[in-house]
């Protein structure tokens, strides 16, 4: 082993309340950085799930359009218009909306209606547990996600409830669609949910087209702009990207949990910087005599580096473990901490990054350090 | 004697600053020999300790030379000073200094490898050096689970380890009983036999005058008197 490590390790193991403190502060800061960025993927995942979901080459959306949520609205002669576009395969309608969801006990409470084709190209439910997606053919059939039975008032498959004064009847249930803004989504028919929203039968929300097999998406997307008026032409990662972006940035949500990350990041390399300031304080004697016995500046700061190394590794370890009881615990809530393998590695490197740092304030200490310190101690 | 390892030429040391400013050595000129044990004997705030700062290169002088070898040490740098340190001296202080966290052998050790020996021949070397000191039985003790005399005993090995010519013991028998200090200052004599090998030790203690080839005096920062020890005067009558 090397000596240096060994002097690092023995040096941050010697006094075990202070190696504690220090780790404890690191697992707090960067518990805090993963939640918040944990809950900033998630979030990021969330907003866009239903354009994820969606297997369109291009969106055709009103222009304007800031996220998947906006309610404005597409003239459906456009559709034809865009199926008439040289490149086009299909061209489908998509309608989104707020509607309201009349409770058995009395009282409503809001619903997302997404309304599609039920075959062919269009936007349907996923991950279903129950019935099929056939079952929403039947008049006035709806899907909704096992995680509202309670919010909707119903019983799952079967129960009957009223939008817009109409009867609907869940004849398929989904597991873990669930939406950010905790509004419940109800999937149906393109139809029927016109009918819910009060969407009239000649608008849209959305077209979703498909490019012919073979056509380069990007030139259909040049004809598509060139072909309508008053609309958008994007891909699917482009209008991912968007909406992201607008319920990330352009409501103020990301910089929270960027400002609650920088908080975490700044906490822990205080905390660690105190310590290995006030350890290398209590060791100066000890950094004076391999001063006196020849070692090199570069020596002992890479004693320092160490013992901040030492720290930052075992308080990522802490830090993962709870992280992941973390990420384990809100995987079935409204917005799941989500990490990933690169939001993983990204941590660690801060909190490599954050130790290392942290050290320059005993590192500084040490650079005025007087060897000649050993003959009045 | 053979070659000088050590020599100051008219050395003066200010300390401090402003009012506060000290002048610790007032043209001091000293050499120290291989194969010599010199005691450098003085009472307390005479210079002893600076002195042994400036021939350490620990600090420079205000104004005078330095020189290792022959080699002047005018205008080197804390990094060059250190590298100077590291190839050619090796120090004993009163309170030994030794790190708490590492055993007998890693102590020793920590002098080569802060010399980048980190072979398996440096933990070799760390041994033998322990085991001329008589602590080959203490190679995994800590600093704490020694007494006063052995601890002081490993400070030794971590001085020889790395071959240094020139040996700085500031008070090294100060903190221990008449017997370990005399054991301490027969294995610094058994050092200063080597010709190659100078030792220059720091003291009050005259229970140890015996071991010495000359004893210089200093006060006030200036040494006053020079006289040749009993074992310079031993090995005179042995080559008269």
């Amino acid at each position: 082993m090397l000596m240096k490590f060994r002097l690092a390790s023995r040096n941050l193991f010697h006094d075990r309340l202070r190696f504690v403190a220090t780790i404890v502060g690191i697992v707090f800061s960067i518990v805090l950085v993963t939640v918040q960025m944990g809950l900033y993927v998630g979030f990021g995942r969330m907003v866009t799930t239903m354009i994820d979901h969606t297997p369109a080459d291009l969106w055709v959306v009103p222009l304007g359009t800031k996220c998947f949520e906006d309610p404005s609205l597409l003239d459906d002669r456009q559709r034809f218009r865009a199926l008439a576009v040289d490149g086009v395969a299909e061209a489908a309608a998509l309608v989104i909306g707020f509607a309201q969801w009349r409770l058995p006990g009395g009282g409503t409470t809001p619903v997302f209606i997404v309304g599609s084709e039920l075959r062919g190209l269009g936007l349907r439910p996923w991950d279903l547990v129950a019935g099929r997606i056939d079952d929403l053919s039947i008049p006035g059939a709806v899907a909704i996600d096992q995680s509202y039975f309670e919010r909707l008032g119903t019983d799952g498959m079967g129960a009957s409830a009223e939008i817009r004064d109409q009867k609907v009847q869940v004849t398929a249930v989904t597991k873990g669609i669930r939406s950010f803004t905790t509004t419940p989504f109800a999937f149906t028919g393109l139809d029927r949910a016109r009918s819910y929203t009060g969407i009239s039968p000649d608008k849209a929300s959305y077209f979703l087209v498909r490019a012919s097999p073979g056509a380069d998406v990007d030139s259909v997307r040049q004809r598509l702009q060139a072909n309508l008026s008053d609309v958008e032409v994007l891909t699917t990662t482009e209008f991912r990207n968007r909406s992201r972006s607008f319920w990330l940035f352009g409501t103020g949500a990301g910089a929270a949990l960027f400002a609650g990350a920088l908080l975490g990041v700044i906490v822990g390399t205080v905390i660690v910087a105190q310590t290995l300031y006030s350890s290398t304080k209590d060791h100066l004697d000890e950094f004076a005599t391999l001063r006196a016995i020849g070692s090199s500046g570069a020596y002992i700061y890479k004693v320092i580096i160490w013992q901040a190394l030492l720290s930052a590794v075992i308080g990522f370890c802490g830090a993962a473990a709870i992280g992941a009881i973390v990420v384990k615990a809100t995987a079935e809530s409204a917005l799941p901490i989500i990490m990933t393998p690169a939001l993983t590695l990204g941590l660690f490197l801060l909190t490599v990054a954050m130790c290392v740092a942290s050290a320059v304030a005993a590192i500084m200490q040490v650079m005025r350090i007087d060897p000649a310190l050993v003959f009045t101690r | 004697m053979t070659e000088t390892v050590l020599d100051v030429v008219d050395v003066v040391k200010r300390l401090g600053r402003g009012a506060g400013e000290v002048e610790a050595l007032k043209g001091v000129s000293l050499s120290l020999g291989g194969g010599e044990l010199l005691l450098l004997m003085g009472p307390s705030g005479s210079g002893k300790t600076t002195l042994l700062s400036v021939m350490g290169c620990l600090m420079t002088p205000t104004r005078g030379v330095v020189r290792v070898h022959g080699r002047s040490i005018a205008g080197a740098d804390p990094e060059d000073l250190a590298k100077l340190r590291r190839d050619h001296i090796g120090f004993i202080f009163q309170s030994y200094h030794l790190f708490p966290t590492l055993t007998a052998e890693e102590n020793v050790r920590l002098a080569l490898d802060v010399r980048g020996q980190r072979s398996r021949r440096a933990k070799i070397a760390a041994r033998e050096s322990l085991a001329m000191v008589g602590l080959s039985h203490k190679t995994k003790a800590f600093p704490i689970e020694l007494s006063g005399g052995e601890q002081q005993r490993v400070a030794i090995a971590r001085a020889i380890v790395g071959n240094a010519s020139a040996i700085l013991a500031d008070e090294p028998t100060g903190a221990l009983d008449t017997q370990n200090g005399q054991a301490i200052m027969t294995v610094l004599a058994q050092i200063a036999k080597d010709q190659s090998r100078g030792v220059l030790v720091v003291t009050h203690d005259p229970r140890i005058l015996s071991f010495a080839d000359r004893i210089v005096h200093i006060e006030d920062g200036r040494i006053v008197r020079e006289e040749p020890g009993e074992r310079g005067k031993e090995q005179r009558v042995r080559m008269s």
